[in-house]
């Protein structure tokens, strides 16, 4: 038999409020309720904490008895056992001090250096106001003038090169214009890229060398195989991440066309790429492409893996992009086409935006695999950071070196993709625009 | 009977219906792949008419609408809106649809965009308007569905029936001669549905062109001059919406409404 309290109740003095119970605010509390909730957790932490203890211990003593200045490896031994006594092991950070301008240039000529540097620092300029959207839309033309300008400051020769591939972007927009205006967008956009890549191909040499004979304005050239180093990386980096993202969106459009030709073009075209691994992509373009050019042909080899780079990426953006454009409500398409905006403009203004903003962390997670990728090409013989390390390995003073230059390598890498990363995330939380 | 969709007067002063035809359809049928699914509809709708489109789910009521601004394509037969005759012209489809609002059951606003960019965009792209009359345009027709002060938010900060009215101004920024609802409240709470009716009425009672599907039997009473019923792809059934109600000639009519009105 149990006994009910009465239903009825009254309230006749509110509670006042009162502090927590020390146990659940504070430090005490943080570590409680995240290091020691319960005993299985507990021991967790106690394991965990040894472990990061150990490799702390290990790594620390080696990363404080760093040596700057040296000139070889056994030097460097010596003056570590010297200061730490015999047995200790530290750091021979010297090589990076004795190597770091060709970690960073390769066998860029030095007193040129500087122009590798400007075009470092116009790149950063030109890519700030695509970042943030707060800078000066002004800016964008300096976003503008770095494709042509970098590469002039990187290999140097004559100004009117860069300034007739330019004009190239010009005479196509025109025709595109011209025609469109006449023949329909389909049309215009076809002859106008038509036009552009014959002025390219046939016309743009000639005229760069025509006018350099009239009026010669050029800086002191530099071949390919002097780039290399962190400088190399990059620039086949960026110019990865810059063409392939463009090509991607084209691609991906091209798979979702209604058109069948298009639509078999751009899924063979992924599926190829994708299929075959990156590496093969990178010798076809050092060794097997000489074989299909005419002969005499001078191709250069760094343009040849930038192509390749970006087609492979372009490929795997396509599939992300794809994804972004898969989880977008047909709704979307619909009420576009019913407020009578055509194909491009429904593209630009509804469906990319949206479709992008989805696919953000696959696409920022292929512009790092593609930075990181760019060290494949040390196996095709150009001297990239990691080619540098075997290169710098090979010598009689830093024979036997190994953690100390790849760490390094691994630390710069690490910057750059961290930051993409930290970047990608911020972008996500601007375009946040639900609750 | 059906409830009246608002308590107030209805305002039948420039309810009128001319002579000139909107939208004409003849011999039309549509199929997906093998399915039948619009047969034989011959409709002619002229300027200031109020047609509410009404029949079981799968009849062919959404495809129909869909089918007069080119969101599908049909097969056979002729339509013309406002003199133009749907074909696969680009330019004659982007020239029909700028003149034809549409508003959907999810409302499809933009969620990328705020309300007031959705409202100024296509008067921006396809209208060529200069942003600030956009703006102005756009700043009037919110006005109208009274959300003016929500016109810096973003879709996703609304409610339903919010939504809708704003796409209901969205639509109408474009100066649409004729508008098509498609179950414009069907995914929204009761008391948004009252809301977005008032405002699809008041916008016939500026004499708009409209066609509705919906099951809003007390809206079709209150404004339509007609009401159509579909089945299995086929007008079946269409009346002023007294008689359509009060005496159905055809049993599949008695069936639905019987089903609908009878709860």
């Amino acid at each position: 038999m149990t006994t009910h309290e009465p239903i009825a109740y009254v309230r006749e003095k509110m509670a006042e409020q009162k502090a927590p119970p020390p146990t659940s605010v504070g430090i005490l509390g943080w570590i409680r309720a995240n290091l020691f909730p319960d005993l299985v957790s507990g021991i967790l932490t106690v394991v965990a904490l040894f472990i990061v203890y150990s490799l702390v211990s290990g790594l620390l003593p080696w990363l404080l008895h760093g040596v700057w200045n040296a000139s070889s490896l056994d030097e460097c031994r010596k003056i570590i056992a010297e200061r730490y006594g015999e047995g200790a092991s530290g750091a021979c950070w010297a090589v990076i001090h004795e190597r770091f301008w060709q970690l960073m240039y390769g066998f860029y000529p030095s007193h040129l250096y500087w122009r590798p540097n400007l075009a470092f620092v116009l790149l950063l300029l030109g890519i700030a106001p695509v970042l943030f959207d707060n800078l000066p839309r002004k800016m964008l033309l300096i976003t503008i003038a770095v494709p042509f300008v970098g590469p002039w400051l990187l290999w140097g020769g004559s100004v009117w090169v860069p300034i007739m591939v330019f004009l190239g972007f010009v005479i196509g927009i025109m025709v595109n214009r011209f025609v469109g205006r006449m023949s329909g967008a389909l049309v215009g956009i076809i002859v106008g890229v038509l036009a552009a890549v014959v002025w390219w191909l046939f016309l743009s040499g000639p005229a760069a060398d025509l006018v350099q004979s009239i009026i010669p304005l050029s800086i002191e050239p530099v071949a390919s195989r002097n780039f290399g180093g962190f400088m190399l990386a990059i620039t086949l980096g960026i110019t990865g991440i810059a063409m392939s993202f463009p090509l991607g969106i084209f691609l991906a459009l091209g798979r979702q066309s209604n058109l069948v030709i298009l639509k078999t073009m751009s899924v063979g075209f992924i599926e190829f790429i994708r299929g075959v691994p990156l590496i093969t992509l990178l010798f076809v373009a050092s060794v097997l492409l000489n074989y299909f050019l005419p002969k005499g042909t001078e191709f250069d080899i760094i343009l040849r893996v930038m192509i390749m780079i970006t087609i492979f990426s372009a490929a795997y953006m396509a599939e992300a992009i794809r994804g972004g454009l898969a989880a977008l409500p047909k709704g979307q398409y619909e009420a576009a086409d019913a407020l009578g905006l055509d194909y491009w403009q429904a593209q630009r203004l509804i469906i990319m935006p949206q479709a992008l903003k989805i696919a953000i962390p696959s696409i920022v997670s292929i512009f790092i695999g593609l930075f990181k990728d760019t060290t494949l090409v040390s196996i095709i013989g150009l001297s990239d950071p990691i080619g540098w390390v075997k290169l710098i390995q090979a010598n009689a003073e830093w024979n036997g070196i190994v953690w100390e230059l790849y760490g390094f390598v691994a630390f710069v890498f690490f910057l750059f993709c961290f930051s993409m990363g930290r970047y990608s995330m911020y972008l996500e939380r601007k375009l946040q625009t639900g609750h | 009977m059906a409830e009246p969709a608002t308590a107030r007067e209805i305002d039948r002063s420039q309810m009128t219906i001319s002579d000139e035809v909107a939208i004409e359809i003849t011999g039309m049928n549509k199929w997906y792949g093998a399915f039948h699914v619009l047969r034989d509809i011959n409709l002619t709708v002229y300027r200031g008419e109020r047609i509410v489109i009404c029949g079981p789910s799968g009849s062919g009521k959404s495809t129909l609408i869909r089918c007069i601004n080119r969101l599908e394509e049909h097969q056979e037969g002729k339509i013309i809106v406002d003199g133009t005759e749907l074909s696969s012209d680009l330019k004659n489809i982007d020239k029909i649809r700028s003149e034809v609002g549409m508003c959907f059951q999810h409302f499809n606003l933009f969620p990328h965009l705020t309300i007031m960019e959705n409202c100024t965009l296509a008067p921006i792209w396809v209208r060529k308007t200069p942003r600030k009359e956009a703006e102005e345009v756009a700043m009037h027709y919110l006005e109208k569905v009274k959300i003016p002060d929500q016109a810096n938010k973003y879709p996703g900060q609304l409610s339903g029936g919010q939504q809708q009215r704003v796409a209901i101004a969205r639509s109408l920024c474009m100066k649409p001669r004729i508008m098509l609802f498609d179950e414009p409240t069907s995914a929204l709470d009761p008391e948004m549905i009252k809301e977005v009716l008032d405002t699809m009425i008041e916008l016939a009672e500026e004499g708009m062109t409209m066609l509705c599907v919906t099951h809003e039997m007390g809206f079709a009473q209150a404004v339509a001059n007609r009401v159509i019923f579909m089945d299995q792809g086929q007008i079946v059934e269409q009346n002023e919406p007294k008689e359509f109600f009060n005496n159905p000639q055809s049993d599949r009519t008695k069936l639905f409404l019987s089903q609908i009105l009878g709860h």
